[in-house]
């Protein structure tokens, strides 16, 4: 592409209900050659963390949003101008290197990775939803998102009785704090996250304050809005995973050496976990208002650290019951890296059915997640520990082995799935994870 | 009660008044020997006397001089129209010197100036007019526009008693074709109230005047819940209850016969905006007659002035919106 001249980089719509993004790190400086696509900056949202390539090449002529900041959608964060100098004088910038250029993504209306049900249809394409004034102002005192309202309105819009007849049936609604006089702010954006009602302490002796992060803003949400949802309740199994051992260590060296895949515990847990899931659609369902939703698929999500603590997020790998061991491995890993590489679009986080945490690399032993909404259930894996096991051997006669042995945990919404569901579904996973051989696995 | 048309509301109101009150006078032309251009003053020459009905020159000039004149001197003079279009004759004096007195030097100008308005029978443009926003725009004037007889009475007697010059503006089509009780004895029907014409919960219609009607027909044509608020004064008006609709119904159709651009029906409209933005869950929908003058023709008429068939379709486009 050839250099040009004044080109804009803005902050771009990673999602229909991202409204604001984070600049986590400028990856150059005013002054700073840049090719096209070349990474320009990096950006966290509550979404997603990703790059923010160059719509072209050229020198970075000014940063007008510093590391660190928060900026609406649409906000301009730099320029780039021409190479050398401004001497030559084009007109106008090239047709093709708009400012939607600077986004990673086709900015397509993806659904929100919390809730299933389609969003609110966009209106004349520009990936907005249109929300009127009163929808906004209701979603803002009930904290609703209007893109999880189901709307009858002209195209697929959010009508004030559609949103009306969502509060009623019990939406998830956090109890709006006393909302600020909603202003209405720019229609298809999220509810503004409650204020604080009292005014902010400031930094004690001792204390150091820093801003939150649109992640961990997104993740403060999410939490709360879960725990104020769903019943939780949460059942553990302990599971001898002997055998599974002795499978994996033999796995391993094949598919490294095959495929450069390394056939992790999850894998194998999440391969046998889908296989359970098939005979307990309520724990890959979803309570929708006073429906209950079911599936003939499972999209399987995973809680992946990001580095240095700066959050959490569960990518999703599609279509899971299609995958066998090798395909599951493949796709964890392939989540993982580019949850970690900032690579996830927003596809990648949305449309989960069920989630797996895995905790259990530090050690721990039991844990209590907090579920994925919409999603029923989430499963938790622990560390898997050396302990001494009481087995019955094949005359009928008990005695003391070393084990492997790994709780596994499954916290499940009580409104939807009765104990004795979890307890079953517990027990027909463990009895997977004990008995199935390597065909098993592979199949 | 007895059941009266709306014009003989009027006329009732102003007999009521005049034999109250013996500073109330009515002047025009022809309202005396021949009983008013449409008859509402019948009678009232052989009742009152030619002093207290008189029958004017023809110049709207003269009759709204000397109207401002005897209210200035303290009488209650109720002047006629014989056709609100011919108003426009009068402008100085009702917009340099009435409306303006009050302010200017003091002194009330308490006259009503009865202005038979409205279309809907083939008058053509010099005998159809709803020129309402016109006078509803000088500071200063009040335009009273009632839609039923109970309210046309009632607000004869209350812009008689009113110290400010008032407009009112009697729908020539509702005239004999509309009836209902009216109670016998004196009543006022305080100017700036809204009447709820009709409750609902989905869509509001605001309106007055002859419109009121024709929302009533269009309301039974839908599929939903409308409401009908009849302004019944467009100076003063009822923002609380326009306000108060909207809040409720979140959309609004605003409907007037006049026409479209600096009508009344723009000012309503730019106030919803304003002050009830936050509770719109449609944009705000105007219907009035096109920027023409108003057609002879029946059939183009018929096509001027906003029918039930265009109530229907944008009370449906609300509802679907």
């Amino acid at each position: 592409m050839a250099s040009t001249t004044g080109l804009e980089v803005v902050m771009p719509q990673m999602g229909v209900s991202v409204s604001e993004g984070t600049i986590t790190r400028w990856l150059k400086r005013v002054g700073d050659p840049v090719a096209a696509d070349e990474t320009l900056l990096e950006i966290s949202t509550d979404k997603v963390d990703t790059e923010v390539p160059s719509p072209g090449s050229g020198v970075v002529t000014e940063i007008l949003v510093q590391e660190g900041e928060t900026v609406a959608v649409g906000t301009l964060l730099a320029r780039i101008g021409a190479e050398g100098a401004a001497a030559e004088r084009e007109p106008e910038p090239e047709p093709e290197p708009g400012p939607a250029a600077a986004q990673p993504e086709p900015a397509a209306p993806a659904p929100e990775p919390e809730r299933a049900p389609a969003p609110a249809a966009a209106a004349a394409g520009n990936g907005k939803a249109f929300v009127s004034p009163v929808v906004a102002r209701i979603a803002a005192e009930h904290g609703i998102d209007p893109a999880q309202v189901p709307g009858t309105g002209t195209g697929g819009r959010v009508t004030k009785k559609d949103i009306q007849a969502y509060i009623e049936q019990g939406a998830p609604a956090a109890p709006a704090a006393p909302a600020a006089p909603a202003a209405p702010a720019s229609a298809a954006a999220p509810p503004p996250p409650a204020a604080p009602a009292a005014p902010l302490r400031p930094a004690g002796e001792g204390e150091t304050i820093e801003p939150m992060s649109a992640m961990r803003r997104g993740i403060a949400d999410h939490m709360r809005r879960s725990l104020d949802t769903s019943a939780h309740v949460t059942s553990a199994i302990e599971v001898d995973l002997s055998r599974l051992v002795t499978i994996r260590e033999k796995l391993k060296k094949e598919y490294g050496a095959a495929y450069g895949v390394n056939p992790t515990y999850l894998a194998f847990v999440a391969r046998a976990t889908v296989e359970t899931l098939r005979d307990y659609p309520y724990v890959n369902g979803e309570l929708r208002g006073d429906q209950i939703v079911t599936r003939n698929y499972v999209n399987l999500g995973f809680a992946v650290e990001l580095a240095e603590g700066r959050g959490l997020i569960v990518p999703v790998v599609k279509n899971a019951e299609t995958l066998n061991l090798l395909g599951m491995a493949r796709g964890i890993a392939d989540v993982a890296r580019r949850a970690r590489d900032k690579q996830l679009t927003p596809d990648d986080v949305a449309g989960g059915t069920f989630t797996i945490t895995n905790p259990g690399g530090y050690g721990t032993f039991h844990g209590t997640p907090v579920i994925s909404q919409p999603q029923a259930a989430i499963l938790g894996t622990y560390a898997i520990v050396k302990r001494p096991w009481v087995i019955t051997d094949d005359n009928g006669a008990d005695a003391i082995a070393i084990r492997s042995i790994m709780n596994v945990t499954l916290t499940y919404d009580h409104r939807l799935i009765d104990g004795a569901l979890a307890g079953r579904f517990l027990r027909d996973l463990r009895e997977r994870l004990e008995s199935w051989g390597e065909s098993d696995y592979q199949a | 009660m007895a059941e009266l048309s709306y014009l003989q509301a009027i006329s009732d109101g102003l007999r009521q008044e005049m034999r109250r009150d013996k500073r109330v006078f009515v002047l025009g032309e022809d309202v005396g020997v021949y009983g008013g251009a449409f008859k509402v003053t019948l009678g009232f020459q052989e009742e009152f006397g030619p002093w207290r009905v008189i029958d004017m020159p023809l110049s709207e000039t003269a009759i709204l001089a000397g109207a401002t004149g005897s209210a200035l001197m303290g009488m209650r003079p109720v002047a006629e129209m014989q056709f609100a279009d011919f108003v426009s004759c009068g402008w100085d004096h009702l917009v340099t010197v009435a409306a303006k007195q009050r302010w200017r030097a003091g002194t009330p100008v308490p006259f009503v100036l009865r202005l038979p308005s409205g279309g809907g029978f083939s008058g053509g443009p010099f005998h159809s007019q709803n020129p309402e926003s016109s006078f509803a725009h000088i500071p200063g004037l009040k335009c009273v526009c009632p839609a039923t007889p109970e309210d046309a009475k009632g607000l004869i007697i209350a812009s008689i008693e009113d110290p400010n010059p008032v407009l009112f503006f009697e729908h020539k089509h509702l005239y004999r074709r509309i009836k209902g009780e009216v109670p016998e004895e004196r009543y006022v029907t305080p100017i700036g109230k809204a009447r709820l014409h009709a409750a609902g919960d989905d869509v509001s219609v605001i309106t007055w005047g002859a419109m009121v009607y024709t929302a009533e027909e269009a309301a039974k044509l839908v599929d939903a819940s409308v409401e009908i608020l009849d302004l019944r004064s467009v100076m003063p008006w009822d923002r609380d209850a326009v306000l108060e609709s909207v809040r409720k119904t979140s959309k609004v159709l605003v409907l007037h016969e006049d026409t479209r651009t600096g009508g009344f029906g723009a000012e309503i409209a730019a106030t919803i905006a304003e002050e009830a933005f936050e509770h719109l869950d449609a944009p705000v929908r105007r219907l009035a007659a096109p920027d023409s003058p108003v057609p002879f023709s029946p059939v183009l008429e018929k096509a001027f002035i906003p029918q039930v068939d265009d109530v229907v379709a944008a009370l449906k486009e609300l509802i679907e919106y």
